[in-house]
C-alpha cells in the first residue's frame, strides 16, 4: 500500500521533469494535469481502502536519506485519512486545471512545479522519520513557493513570495528544532524511536511550542498567518485551492502527528495555549476576511478562520485526553478531523469558483464584478453551495463539523481545571461569533460577485467556464451535500484514526435509526442531516405546488421598484466595502482601529465628495514591523564586524573559543 | 398505534403553526392599534393579505435572477421545518431528534442567509442597505442565541428541545440565576430576530432605518406572500420557544390522552395570546433605537448569555 503511493510520488516527479520538456506545447498542460489526475486517483483509492478497511499500518524503509537511518515511510490510519484529504484535493484540482490551465500565460512556471508539489504533500503524510518528514515538508514549501511566483511580473506577488519564503523557512526551523529535541542526543530520528523515548515534561512542552510555531505558521494560526492571505491568492487558482484547502491540512497533520502521537500524554495546560490561539484565529480570520474586497484574498482569510475552528477541536481533544476523558477526546477529535475534510472540500470549491470568475472576467476585485449569476449560472450555483457549506448552514457539511465541535464544548464542564472552565465557554462564544460573521462574509462574497448588476464591461461580457472546471466544481458540491446529509458514514470512517489518537472512538453511527448522528448517546443530542434536507425539499416543493395550483402563477418583468427611485447606474448598488460598513463600525473600530474620513467639497462646488477608510492591521503593525525594524537595527550594528583587521578577527575567534570552552566547562 | 398518534401529532403541529401564525401577528397588530386608541385592522387581516397577495401576479425586476425566485420557497421551507420542531402543545414530537436547538437556530440562520442574498440580487441600494444591516444584527444575535442554547443544554444535559422541555415541566428545576439571564437574553434576541421595536419597525416603509422591509422591497405577489408567511411563522416560533422553555405549564407529555392534548392546545393558544399581548404592550411603550445602538443592545444579550453559560460551567446549581 505504502509503496503504491510512493511510486505515485515518484511518477509525479517524473511528470515534473517531463513538464520541463513538453510544457510549451499546447497538449503539454493536458498531459501533465491528466497524468497528475490519474496518479492522484490511484493514491486516493489506496488511501480510501486503507482507511475504510481499518488495515494494519504498513511500513517501508528505503535506503535513502541519512545513511544510518534510511528513509522510513508508514501508512497508518492517520496518514491514510490525510492521504484521502490530499489526494481528493489533488484529483479535483487536476481535473479543474485541465480546463483552467489552458489559459495559463507562462506554463513553464507552473507545470513542472505542480506535480512536484503534489508529490511533496503526499510524502510528508507518509514520512515516518524526522529527516524524510522535513525534506518532504521543505520540498512542499519550495515547490509551492515557486508556484506563488508563477506570475512574477506583478509586484504584489514578489512581496507575497518573499514573505512566504521567510515564514516557511521559519516554520521549518521550528520543526527542525522540535524534532531535534525529541530525538535526543542519541539521534533517534525515526518516529518509532521518538514514540518509545517518552520525553520529559520540559522537553515535551518545548516541543509543543515549537510544533505550534512550525505547523501553525504553515497552517495559518494567528499571529503566524500573515503570509497566507498574500501567497494563496497570488498562485494560479487551482494551486490556491491546493494551498488553502490541502497544504494547510498537511500542516494540521504535522501538528497532530507530533502532539498527539509522538509527544505521549499531554499536560492539561497545553490545551489552554492551543484553545486561546485557536479562538483568536477564528475571530480575527473572519474579521480580516470581512474587510477584503479581493475575492481570493477573502477566501484565504477564511482559511485562517477555519484553521481556528479545527484547532479548537484539537485543543479540546488535548484537554479531554489530559484528563483521561477518552470518549470526549474522541468527539472533539472527530469534530476537528471532519472539519479538516469538510474544509478541504468547500475551500477548493470556492477557489475554483474564484478561478472561473478570474478566467471569465480577468478580475479578482469584487467591486468590479456583479451580476455573474446571469452569465455563469452553473459556476454561480456551485459557488453558492460552497458559500452555504462554509457558512455552516444545515443541511450541508460545514454545519455538521461545527455542530460536533459545539457538542464537544458542551461536555467540557466536566473538566476539573478552573482555567479551562472559564476559557472553554469564551472559546465557544468566539466560535459562534465567527460562524455568524462567516455567514455575513459569504453573503457579501456571493452577493457582490454574482448577484446584482454588472459593474464593469468585463463582468458584463463574462462567459460560462469550461466543462472540466465545471465537472470539478460539481463533484465537490455533490460531496459537500453528501457529507452534510450522510455525516454518519464519514464519522464512522474516522473511527480508526480517532481510536489511535484518543484511545476511544465515537459511538458507531451506521446502526443509528434513520442515519442520524449521535455524538455521545441518543438521549443527549442527535442531528439528522438527511431528514432535515428531505423536510426542506418536501415543504419547499409542497409550497410551490400548492401556490402554483391554487393561486396565481402569472409573472411579469418590469424595471426594479426601489421605492420609486430606481437608478440606471450600477454604481448605485451596494459594494463590498459598503456592505461591510456596519460590521466594520461595530467590530473594526476596536480591532483594526478603522477610521472613516469624509472630505466634502465646499458648498457650490460640484466636485465629488470622498470617503476614505483607514484600517490598521494589528498583527502586522504590532508584531512584524517592530520585529523587522529590530532585525535591521541589529544587522546595522553588526555591520561593523565585516570591516575588522586580521588581528581583530583573530582575537574575535579566540574570544569565541574561550567562551564556548567556559560554557562547556560550567555545563552541569 | 403509538407511531400513528405520533405522526398525527407531528402533522397536526405542522398545520397548527402554519394556521395560527398569521393570527398571532394579527392579534399583535390589533392589540397595538387598540392601545394607541386606533380601531386597527380586524384579527384576520393577515390571512386576507396573504390571499390577496397569492392571487396577484408577480412583478419581477428585470435584473432579478433565478435565485430571487427560488429564495422565497427556501426561506419558507427552512422556517416551517424549524417551527414544526419546537414543541408547542405536546413534547416528544416524532421528528424532534432530527434537529436539536442548535440546528433550529441554524435553520433560521439559513433562512436569513438567503433573505440577505435576495436583498442584493436585484442590485438596488435599498436591498443592499437592508442586507448589510441584517447581517450586522445577525452577527450578534446568533452568537447570543448559541450562548442561550449552551445554558439550556448544560442544565438539561442535552441540546434536544424535547428533553429540555421535559426538564422544565418536571419539578426540581426551580429558580436559577442562569435561567433568568437566559430568559432576558432570549427575549432580546427574539425582538431582534423578528425585526420588532426597538431593533426594527415592522410597520414602516420608506424609512432609512428599516432593515427587514428593505430586503423584501422588490418582492411581490406570491413570493411576497411566502416571505410574509415565513415572518409570521418566525414570530410564532420564538413565542413558542419562550413558552415551551420558560412557561411549560399544560404541555402534554408523550403518550398523553386526548383530553391532555386538548388541554395542551388550549394552554398553547393561551400562551400565544399572552406572548402577543406582552409584545404589543412592550412595543407601544418603547421607541425604536438608532441602528448603531442595536449592537450595544445585542452585545448585552450576548454577554448575558455568556454569563449564564459561565455560571453553569462554575456550578451546576446556579
Amino acid at each position: 500500500m505504502t509503496v503504491v503511493i510512493l511510486v505515485c510520488a515518484a511518477c509525479w516527479l517524473v511528470l515534473a521533469g517531463t513538464a520541463v520538456a513538453i510544457g510549451r506545447s499546447p497538449a503539454g498542460s493536458t498531459i501533465i494535469y491528466g497524468g497528475s489526475l490519474l496518479l492522484a486517483v490511484v493514491s486516493l483509492v489506496v488511501g480510501t481502502i486503507h482507511l475504510l478497511g481499518h488495515a494494519a499500518p504498513a511500513a517501508v524503509t528505503l535506503p535513502l536519506g541519512l545513511p544510518w537511518i534510511g528513509a522510513h515511510f508508514r501508512l497508518d490510519a492517520l496518514s491514510a485519512f490525510f492521504i484521502v484529504v490530499v489526494d481528493l484535493g489533488a484529483v479535483t484540482a487536476s481535473l479543474f486545471a485541465i480546463g483552467y490551465g489552458r489559459h495559463e500565460q507562462a506554463p513553464l512556471r507552473v507545470l513542472p512545479f505542480y506535480p512536484a508539489f503534489l508529490a511533496g504533500m503526499n510524502v510528508v503524510v507518509l514520512a515516518d522519520d524526522a529527516f524524510s518528514f522535513l525534506v518532504a515538508w521543505e520540498f512542499m514549501s519550495l515547490s509551492s513557493w515557486a508556484l506563488v511566483l508563477a506570475h512574477h511580473q506583478v509586484p504584489d506577488n514578489i512581496r507575497a513570495g518573499y514573505v512566504y519564503i521567510v515564514m516557511a523557512s521559519f516554520g521549518t526551523l521550528a520543526l527542525l528544532l522540535a524534532f531535534g529535541l525529541l530525538a535526543g542526543p542519541d539521534g533517534g530520528y525515526a518516529f518509532a524511536d521518538i514514540r518509545a523515548s517518552h520525553p520529559s515534561a520540559a522537553v515535551a512542552a518545548l516541543a509543543l511550542c515549537l510544533a505550534l510555531l512550525g505547523a501553525g505558521s504553515k497552517a495559518g494560526l494567528v499571529p503566524l498567518h500573515v503570509w497566507l492571505p498574500l501567497a494563496h491568492p497570488a498562485a494560479p487558482s487551482h494551486v490556491s485551492a491546493l494551498m488553502s484547502g490541502v497544504m494547510t491540512k498537511v500542516a494540521v497533520y504535522g501538528f497532530v502527528r507530533i502532539v498527539f502521537d509522538l509527544l505521549g500524554e499531554p499536560a492539561w495546560w497545553w490545551s489552554m495555549v492551543v484553545l486561546t490561539l485557536a479562538g483568536l484565529t477564528c475571530v480575527l480570520g473572519v474579521l480580516y476576511a470581512l474587510m477584503q474586497h479581493d475575492l481570493k484574498r477573502l477566501l484565504a482569510y477564511h482559511t485562517v478562520e477555519n484553521i481556528g475552528i479545527i484547532f479548537i477541536g484539537l485543543g479540546l481533544g488535548l484537554a479531554f485526553k489530559a484528563y483521561g476523558m477518552a470518549w470526549a477526546a474522541a468527539l472533539a477529535l472527530t469534530a476537528a478531523l471532519l472539519h479538516v475534510f469538510n474544509h478541504s472540500l468547500f475551500k477548493s470549491l470556492l477557489f475554483f469558483g474564484a478561478g472561473a470568475v478570474l478566467t471569465a472576467t480577468g478580475e479578482r476585485d469584487m467591486e468590479h464584478l456583479g451580476g455573474l449569476i446571469h452569465r455563469m449560472p452553473q459556476t454561480a450555483f456551485t459557488f453558492l453551495i460552497g458559500c452555504a457549506a462554509i457558512s455552516a448552514l444545515p443541511p450541508l457539511n460545514g454545519f455538521v463539523s461545527e455542530w460536533l465541535t459545539f457538542q464537544a464544548i458542551l461536555v467540557s464542564p466536566q473538566l476539573p481545571s478552573w482555567g479551562l472552565k472559564f476559557l472553554v465557554p469564551a472559546v465557544g462564544a468566539l466560535l459562534a461569533l465567527s460562524a455568524t460573521l462567516a455567514a455575513a462574509c459569504f453573503v457579501k462574497a456571493f452577493g457582490v460577485t454574482f448577484l446584482g448588476r454588472a459593474r464593469t464591461p468585463a463582468a458584463m461580457a463574462a462567459q460560462e467556464t469550461d466543462r472540466f472546471s465545471l465537472a470539478a466544481m460539481f463533484l465537490l458540491a455533490a460531496l459537500c451535500l453528501a457529507a452534510g446529509i450522510l455525516p454518519g458514514l464519514f464519522i464512522d470512517a474516522l473511527a480508526g484514526v480517532v481510536q489511535t489518537l484518543a484511545g476511544e472512538r465515537m459511538p458507531v453511527q451506521s446502526g443509528v435509526e434513520w442515519l442520524s448522528i449521535v455524538p455521545i448517546a441518543q438521549s443527549r443530542s442527535s442531528y439528522n442531516g438527511l431528514l432535515v434536507f428531505l423536510f426542506m425539499v418536501i415543504s419547499g416543493v409542497l409550497a410551490a405546488f400548492a401556490i402554483h395550483r391554487l393561486a396565481s402563477d402569472r409573472l411579469r418583468r418590469a424595471p426594479a421598484w426601489d421605492c420609486g427611485y430606481p437608478d440606471a447606474s450600477p454604481a448605485t448598488q451596494y459594494t463590498a466595502s459598503s456592505f461591510a460598513q456596519p460590521i466594520r463600525r461595530v467590530f473594526g473600530s476596536a480591532v483594526f482601529r478603522a477610521r472613516e474620513q469624509v472630505t466634502m467639497p465646499p458648498p457650490g462646488d460640484t466636485g465629488p465628495a470622498r470617503l476614505h477608510v483607514v484600517l490598521h492591521d494589528p498583527v502586522w503593525e504590532g508584531l512584524y514591523l517592530p520585529l523587522a525594524a529590530g532585525i535591521s537595527f541589529t544587522a546595522e550594528r553588526l555591520n561593523g564586524l565585516q570591516f575588522l583587521t586580521i588581528r581583530q578577527f583573530l582575537s574575535l575567534v579566540f574570544a569565541a573559543l574561550v567562551i564556548l570552552l567556559l560554557v562547556l566547562a560550567l555545563w552541569p | 398505534m403509538a407511531l400513528i398518534t405520533d405522526l398525527f401529532v407531528q402533522g397536526g403541529q405542522m398545520l397548527i403553526v402554519l394556521l395560527l401564525a398569521p393570527l398571532l401577528t394579527g392579534f399583535v397588530r390589533a392589540t397595538k392599534a387598540r392601545m394607541m386608541r386606533r380601531r386597527g385592522p380586524p384579527l384576520v387581516q393577515p390571512y386576507r393579505d396573504l390571499v390577496r397577495l397569492m392571487r396577484k401576479e408577480v412583478v419581477l425586476a428585470d435584473s432579478a435572477s433565478w435565485l430571487f425566485r427560488v429564495i422565497p420557497y427556501l426561506i419558507f421551507a427552512a422556517t416551517w421545518v424549524a417551527a414544526s420542531l419546537v414543541p408547542t402543545f405536546r413534547t416528544g414530537l416524532l421528528f424532534s431528534w432530527s434537529a436539536d436547538l442548535i440546528a433550529i437556530a441554524a435553520l433560521l440562520g439559513s433562512a436569513r442567509f438567503f433573505l440577505a442574498l435576495a436583498g442584493l440580487d436585484v442590485g438596488t441600494s435599498f436591498g443592499g442597505i437592508g442586507s448589510s444591516r441584517e447581517v450586522m444584527i445577525a452577527s450578534l444575535a446568533e452568537p447570543a442565541m448559541i450562548m442561550i442554547v449552551f445554558t439550556l443544554a448544560l442544565l438539561a444535559g442535552s441540546t434536544q428541545l424535547s428533553t429540555i422541555a421535559e426538564l422544565m415541566v418536571a419539578p426540581g428545576v426551580g429558580l436559577r440565576v442562569s435561567l433568568g439571564l437566559a430568559l432576558i437574553a432570549l427575549i432580546m434576541v427574539a425582538l431582534a430576530e423578528n425585526a420588532r421595536i426597538p431593533v426594527d419597525n415592522p410597520a414602516t416603509h420608506l424609512e432609512l432605518t428599516m432593515v427587514h422591509e428593505a430586503m423584501v422591497l422588490e418582492y411581490s405577489g406570491r413570493h411576497l406572500a411566502l416571505i410574509e408567511l415565513s415572518t409570521f411563522l418566525k414570530l410564532l416560533l420564538y413565542v413558542s420557544l419562550i413558552a415551551c422553555i420558560f412557561a411549560p405549564w399544560g404541555v402534554a407529555e408523550q403518550g398523553a390522552t386526548s383530553a391532555a392534548l386538548a388541554v395542551g392546545i388550549v394552554a398553547y393558544v393561551g400562551k400565544l395570546a399572552g406572548g402577543g399581548l406582552l409584545l404589543a404592550v412592550f412595543e407601544t411603550s418603547i421607541a425604536k433605537m438608532r441602528v448603531f445602538r442595536v449592537p450595544e443592545f445585542l452585545g448585552a444579550a450576548l454577554m448575558l448569555g455568556l454569563l449564564a453559560t459561565l455560571l453553569l460551567f462554575v456550578s451546576r446549581s446556579l
